[in-house]
């Protein structure tokens, strides 16, 4: 039988097994396994049957952690039920777990292993997590590629149902769930084949029934439980035969055959190694080479993990063996040894002890720890484990793939030994996210896997910014599977679709000898030689690579196609390459096109096969010179001014080696400096913001709105100009009580993401040309230099006195503040991060920030550059992510802390009058410390008794001085997204306001799970299309600030810069002086909405007039003035609901792919939003 | 008993009233509205190619943005598959409406390429539509186009429509050309089967508050149809087409007007947007009175009675008449009128 060729990801593999094999599927997005979730509910919206033709139901859940609760009513009702997860989610789910393993429930939890949050997150992927789910009882099977998923995924179902014993299935995050491989699709019949109906009965019947009641989760007590533990033995001691059993049932339908535990590698081998998941693929390429090189090595493949059967380990082993070395990818520290090292060494000595061995002599047996956080492993780390194996005495507990200069437990490898086949096209390409680089290659490996007899596959690495984001994209092609589960290091393909990333990273570094090099350019291939920088000239020349060019934005340009220059890029690989003969190659792009575009409209697929017809015709090979002539050098990856740390560790990590700093580099605690985006001069904006100080009205409102802080003002006097260049621009500073003083708004070009929302939120226009406003985008190239000298000029001019100069309470003066958080890796546009940068402004030298896992997290804390900066004194933002359920929690601890220690403090300060003199004493203890200038005295109180206390050596007076800080105001923020705020987060977050603790929560509102793309919340609007709710939401979203409004005590304030910039200052200002919980919800316009982002404050106005999104504030303080606490500080709906919905694709699409249920919800959505303003109106007229 | 039935374009209408292209013909339900009000054709809203467009490429452009670029969220929207951004959601609403209604629906179509017009109008036909008006709203803003250039587009526009579609074609026309009477008799030559006069270009004001261009969108009014009402009267009976008036049609002095100047059929939008459907009912029983009241016993009798080749005096259509109207209107308190040259 001939069965399907398809290319897909792991991710869709095991979706794909777990939609067909169950009924009910309860799912929490989490990287790098949502896209399972996804899948699944799409097919379900599709209503693609399983295979006993009916429909799984799938529910969005609050919460990994609720998903488990939910699997496990469902498993115990009798339902086939299935989850996936990854990392913390599975965590989550451990209690569950233990349950459904307890209550030998039938069910597969499909897993795409990720790291632990540990002393920093990551989204890659290692075995952290699965082996913190080892003890829950239930069987682990690994799945080492994307065949294996598919195939593993249908031999876990099928021996769950025989043994009852739930299984995990799990294959490596990212490297497996997101590698595309062109793999053989299982039919309907291979998996109805492999399930066997009477199990499922048998399954349905043990769930609950009053029709035939038991009860099942007693308590149980010391006399039994014990023996009710054990009593479930058997059933994991048949585990191996039935899945061994299962494992040759498919392989005598598809002919693929796994063991329990596979062999790889030499017959009389004497070193193998053993471990489980992607890196298997890889350890078998390289064995395969040194085999053939006479090397005596091979490897065991762990299959099934738990339970681990040792005699069918053993059977596995070589009888020739004489060392062994058990690889974990995951890290257990002050154990003896990580987990699969212990089962070995267990297993070895059982089986040698009880003389069932096959070799007489206990092997030596090492272990070591390999490929965390998804770092690689390649055959050269192989290579140098065989060789420590060789040794007499190689060194146990040992790393690779790092440099561990601590503890030194890592083994050398050589870089340069490679194993890959020689009939492998590797190509690498570089991009940018929105260029499209990397759909194209998506698009490519589909073309090749399936028009071609070739194998496939794709892996795909993505920066960790958001806006001017970079992708590589690793393909590689041939005649044979491929197996290389490792980056392409030795390319004979490299495209650059950014001619700018010549001066930024070190693009050719993966090309091959003799390679091809396909190169966007703007300039053509008689001019492009000189602008290529020196030591790129010196790659090209040296590894003789054929060089070509294109200028595929012009093309892009002329058949409109903005800056998608995929197609064109694509055709231009295919021209090159080879791979498919030309006509045939476009014949298929054109065909794929038709498949993706068609459905968005015929001109888009005209436009593209445009595209696609004028790329050959406008691509050129360059005759490459035999002498570099260029003048160009690389600048330094961060500025000569820069910190150390930054210089020899940060600049490592942008530049992209951080693969090679070693372990003494790195925080030991995930500690690290504050303030390092200034250093990263992206570069990234086509186009700035440029100041015109004769239109302007230095109204702020730039400033205020600008998500990077890139555009800022200052008043100083004329005397600070001494120094100024020559092109610094000014004026004269328009304040009553700054008068006499100079103005000036300034743009950091180089950090500028070229958003546009300064310009289009500058209200004042230039009266010879309405067009033009008192800020104006223009190019940045030309300005590039000038403006950065004057940036710099800009920062060292004098900040303003937060005490003496003005009052900071409107948002012309609030641009004066220095923002502490700058520079971020948000999206270009982000509605959130204004409002995280005007606290900064307001009360960043006093706060403490919690921060929910999510967008602020990511753009907030992700590595290599972090935005959270400290002022000139060197006080700011201090910030911390905990988890993403526990950030409620996580800030209440901090404002325990500093309520505690400042009382400690006290008690001390009080104790200890005497020497601190009792006039400093009390000031201390009595201060005022509700204004900028109150904080500022007591500061200074400090900094006098820190000098009092400087000779003390009394435990009490040691104390003191180190608690003395705590005496000043501290603020705790709570930060988080709605995902955090009205789901996963939502009970920690109650209980917390619910306290009379003095706590700010900033909830930045995108109404969706903006981080993990684009999923349903329950603050997802009525009618707006989200993953998991693919025809529109039906249901409301929580009115989150009401419910916060009911305790009475909370200061609540609903508010959206773009509508009111005043009444967001204003809210901030109350929420931080009202001693107790306040809840700011603030409006965050979003890529995942769908609009034009310059348009973002436009969309937030309209929000508000179409009462969608009423101004509010509830501040409990004036209820004792005999005031109504509730403001409504927005005015009746006086537009359509639809004429602010409709501007954004999130409601459009229902629109378009449904317009009778866009009709239906639109009317319950306006309907929704009169009553709601009714409410408000009525609770503010009291 | 006085008879209101008219022909357009072949077609046996049973009143001279016919609906205008406007929003209440976006739904099947409003068609059906027009029919029980006593529209005797309705036409449709118009197709834009341009907005057809518009629609693929902003869905195209947001599934797009921002995917594939950050390794957590590869992309933002549930694949959704089928998205009704063609032809396909007019047509379906042009088919269902003539399986529920016996007026004749004529379709409406503004395109912005050949191939566009062609391939909509092929579709528009199987689809069901009795007649095809071609809506060619178009601003000819490019210094380098002469005027023979845009009367050409319009020729070729013509001409690749009928040659691929074998219902009726309107043309509905602006009222800027240089010599619109030889410009009616080119399209009445490449196959007009008529003529409807005319498009209403919607100017943009100036708010001078927030110095910005803004749409501004003004109903029609009676007096707007003095200039459509002038060039059938002058057109009738020399350009071999049928005429429609759509322009400031509003009562049934309008309609009785429009006939007489030789019009087929009258179209009205604004009255009907402004005061309701049940204008139509009162426009016919009042043409019907008028007509009982002066004995006149159809309307076809009094089409083209008043036109510029019937009326006594066929001058007072021409130019002399424009200084008269003027001079009608008010005194000349500038002294300066009479020496303008038109």
């Amino acid at each position: 039988m001939t069965r399907e060729q398809i290319t897909i990801d792991g991710n869709e593999a095991a979706a794909y097994v777990a939609h067909k094999t169950n009924e009910v599927i309860a799912i929490y997005p989490i990287t790098p396994s949502s896209p399972m979730g996804e899948h699944a509910d799409e097919w379900s919206a599709k209503s693609i049957k399983n295979i006993w033709g009916t429909t799984p139901l799938v529910a969005e859940m609050q919460s990994e952690g609720g998903a488990a609760g939910a699997v496990h009513g469902a498993l115990q009702t009798g339902s086939l039920t299935t989850t996936f997860t990854a990392s913390q989610g599975l965590l989550l789910m451990i209690p569950n777990m233990y349950k459904i393993a307890g209550e030998l429930t039938s069910t597969v939890f499909h897993i795409a292993a990720r790291s632990l949050a540990a002393q920093g997150l990551s989204i890659f992927g290692d075995h952290g997590d699965v082996m913190a789910a080892r003890g829950t009882g239930w069987a682990m099977l690994f799945a080492n590629s994307v065949q294996e998923v598919m195939d593993m995924a249908l031999i876990a179902q099928a021996s769950t149902l025989e043994s009852r014993v739930p299984f995990l299935h799990i294959f490596d995050g990212f490297r497996t769930s997101h590698e595309i491989n062109k793999i053989e699709k299982l039919s309907e019949d291979d998996i109805r084949a492999m399930i066997d109906d009477d199990l499922v009965r048998a399954h349905r019947l043990r769930g609950l029934s009053p029709d035939r009641p038991v009860i099942r989760g007693t308590a149980q007590n010391p006399d039994v439980y014990f023996q009710a533990r054990e009593s479930a033995n058997p059933y994991y001691l048949a585990i191996p035969e039935i899945v061994q059993n299962a494992m040759d049932k498919l392989a005598g339908l598809v002919g693929r055959q796994y063991k329990l535990f596979d062999y790889v590698g030499a017959p009389d081998a004497e070193r193998v190694i053993v471990l489980m998941g992607s890196g298997c693929e890889t350890a078998e390429e390289a064995i395969n080479y040194l085999t053939s090189q006479g090397e005596k090595v091979g490897m065991v493949k762990i299959r099934l993990y738990r339970p681990f059967s040792v005699d069918h380990f053993i059977q596995a082993l070589p009888p020739t063996v004489k060392a062994i070395a058990a690889l974990d990818r995951t890290k257990e520290p002050g154990s003896a040894g990580e987990p699969l090292y212990l089962d070995v060494v267990t297993a070895i000595s059982e089986s040698v002890m009880s003389q069932t061995a096959p070799f007489s002599q206990m092997p030596r047996i090492i272990g070591g720890r390999y490929g965390l956080s998804s770092k690689e492993f390649t055959p050269a780390m192989i290579k140098s484990i065989f060789d420590e194996l060789a040794k007499e005495h190689p060194k146990n507990h040992f790393t690779t793939g790092i440099i561990d200069d601590v503890t030194h437990t890592s083994l050398a490898f050589d870089p340069t030994f490679d194993t890959e086949p020689d009939d492998t096209i590797r190509a690498v390409f570089w991009g940018l996210g929105s260029d499209g680089t990397v759909s194209a290659n998506k698009n490519s490996i589909k073309i090749i896997g399936q028009g071609t007899p070739n194998y496939a596959q794709g892996y795909f690495v993505y920066d960790s910014k958001k806006s001017g984001a970079r992708t590589i994209s690793h393909l590689r092609f041939g005649p044979r599977p491929i197996q290389s589960t490792y980056l392409i290091n030795q390319a004979n393909f490299v495209a650059c679709h950014q001619f700018g990333f010549l001066e930024r990273y070190d693009v050719l570094d993966l090309a091959a000898d003799g390679a091809t090099f396909l190169l966007n350019s703007p300039y053509g291939p008689d001019e492009v030689w000189n602008h290529i920088p020196r030591v790129v000239q010196q790659q090209i020349i040296d590894k003789q690579l054929k060089l070509y060019v294109i200028d595929a934005y012009s093309v892009a340009r002329e058949m409109q196609l903005g800056v998608r220059i995929n197609t064109i890029m694509q055709t231009c690989f295919f021209a090159i390459s080879g791979v498919l003969p030309p006509d045939e190659a476009i014949a298929k792009i054109k065909e794929s096109i038709k498949k993706t575009y068609g459905v968005r409209g015929e001109i888009i697929v005209k436009k593209n096969f445009a595209g696609v017809d004028a790329a050959v015709a406008h691509l050129h090979p360059v005759d490459v010179p035999a002498t570099v002539t260029s003048t160009l050098e690389l600048p330094p990856v961060v500025p000569t001014a820069a910190p150390d740390f930054v210089q020899t560790i940060t600049a490592e990590m942008i530049a992209g080696r951080g693969d090679l700093l070693p372990v003494s580099a790195l925080p030991v605690d995930g500690t690290y400096p504050v303030g390092t985006t200034q250093w990263e001069k992206r570069n990234i904006a086509q186009e700035v913001p440029v100041w015109d100080p004769d239109v302007c009205i230095q109204c702020g409102k730039c400033v205020l709105v600008c998500p990077h802080a890139v555009i800022r003002g200052k008043v100083y006097h004329e005397s600070a100009l001494t120094d100024a260049p020559q092109a610094f621009k000014f004026t004269d500073a328009r304040w009553k009580e700054l008068r006499g003083q100079k103005y000036t708004l300034q743009v950091a070009v180089e950090d500028c993401t070229g958003c546009q929302l300064c310009v289009e939120a500058c209200p004042a226009k230039n009266k010879r040309q309405v067009g033009r406003k008192a800020i104006n985008m223009e190019a940045q190239l030309p300005i590039r230099d000038t403006e950065a000298e004057n940036w710099d000029f800009f920062l060292t001019l004098p900040e303003v006195d937060r005490v003496s100069d003005v009052n900071f309470t409107n948002v012309k003066n609030v641009q004066l503040l220095d923002p502490l958080f700058e520079f971020s890796g948000a999206c270009a546009g982000c509605g959130e991060t204004p409002y995280l940068k005007l606290m900064s402004q307001l009360f960043g030298d006093r706060a403490i920030i919690a921060n929910a896992t999510g967008c602020s997290s990511i753009y907030g804390g992700n590595l290599p550059t972090t935005p959270w900066a400290a002022n000139a004194a060197g006080r700011g933002p201090t910030w911390s992510n905990s988890l993403f359920e526990d950030n409620a929690e996580f800030g209440m601890g901090m404002r325990l802390t500093v309520d505690k220690q400042s009382e400690y403090a006290a008690e001390l300060v009080y104790q200890l009058r005497a020497e601190i003199g009792e006039e400093l004493a009390d000031a201390l203890l009595n201060a005022d410390q509700s204004s900028e200038a109150g904080i500022n005295e007591q500061r200074a109180r400090v900094d006098r008794l820190k000098d009092k206390l400087a000779g003390n050596t009394t435990p009490a007076g040691r104390d003191l001085l180190s608690l003395a800080d705590m005496l000043v105001k501290k603020n705790i923020w709570i930060v988080g997204g709605d995902g955090w705020a009205y789901d996963i987060g939502y009970g920690g977050l109650d209980h917390v306001l619910a306290s009379d603790r003095n706590i700010n929560v900033l909830v930045l509102d995108t109404e969706v799970y903006s981080n993990t793309g684009g999923q349903s919340s329950k603050s997802t609007p009525l009618a707006a299309v989200a993953k998991f709710a693919a025809s529109g939401k039906p249901i409301a979203k929580k009115d989150l600030g009401m419910i916060a409004v009911s305790y009475g005590h909370v200061y609540v304030a609903q508010i959206a810069m773009g509508s009111s910039d005043m009444q967001t200052v204003k809210a901030f200002l109350e929420a931080e002086s009202y001693d107790g919980p306040s809840l700011i919800i603030a409006y965050s316009h979003c890529i995942a909405h769908g609009i034009n982002m310059a348009k973002g404050l436009e969309q937030q106005n309209l929000a508000t007039q179409s009462g969608h999104w009423p101004l509010y504030r509830y501040d409990p303080r004036l209820k004792a003035e005999g005031k109504n606490p509730m403001q409504l500080d927005s005015k009746a709906p006086k537009i359509p609901l639809k004429t602010y919905i409709y501007n954004e694709n999130r409601y459009r699409i229902l629109l378009q792919s449904d317009p009778q249920r866009a009709a239906e919800l639109l009317a319950d959505a306006q309907a929704a939003v009169n009553a709601r303003w009714e409410k408000y109106t009525e609770l503010a007229n009291k | 008993m006085t008879d209101l039935t008219t022909t357009y374009m072949g077609m046996t209408l049973k009143n001279p009233v016919v609906a205008s292209a406007s929003p209440i013909s976006e739904t099947v339900e409003g068609i059906c509205r027009l029919e029980d009000a006593g529209a005797s054709a309705v036409v449709m809203y118009s197709l834009f190619e341009e907005q057809i467009n518009y629609q693929s490429q902003l869905l195209d452009h947001y599934l797009s943005y921002n995917i594939e670029s950050f390794a957590e969220a590869l992309d933002y929207y549930p694949d959704l598959e089928n998205y009704k951004v063609g032809p396909e959601s007019y047509l379906e609403i042009l088919r269902r409406a003539k399986e529920v209604t016996e007026i004749p629906i004529i379709g409406s179509l503004n395109g912005v390429s050949s191939g566009g017009w062609i391939e909509y109008a092929k579709k528009i036909e199987e689809a069901g539509a009795d007649a095809l008006e071609l809506n060619t709203y178009f601003i000819p803003t490019d210094i380098g186009m002469s005027g023979t250039d845009v009367e050409q587009m319009y020729l070729d526009v013509l001409r690749d429509v009928k040659s691929s579609i074998s219902i009726p074609v309107a043309m509905k026309l602006n009222p800027y050309f240089s010599a619109t009477a030889n410009m009616a008799f080119r399209l009445a030559e490449a196959g007009a089967d008529a003529l409807v006069m005319f498009n209403r270009f919607y100017q943009p004001d100036f708010d001078i508050e927030n110095l910005e261009v803004v749409p501004h969108l003004v109903l029609s009014n009676s007096n707007e149809m003095r200039l459509p009402l002038r060039w059938v009267a002058i057109l009738y009976g020399r350009v071999p087409v049928d005429f429609a008036i759509t322009t400031g049609v509003h009562n049934h002095e309008d309609v009785l007007k429009g006939m007489m100047a030789g019009a087929k059929v009258t179209m009205m939008a604004s009255e009907l947007l402004h005061h309701g459907l049940d204008r139509i009912d009162e426009i016919l029983q009042e043409m019907t009175i008028w007509m009982e009241e002066r004995e006149y016993t159809s309307v076809v009798e009094m089409q083209g009675s008043m036109s510029q080749q019937y009326v006594a005096e066929p001058s007072v259509f021409e130019r002399a008449n424009y200084m008269k109207i003027l001079q009608s209107w008010q005194s000349d308190p500038t002294g300066r009128m009479a020496h303008l040259s038109i």
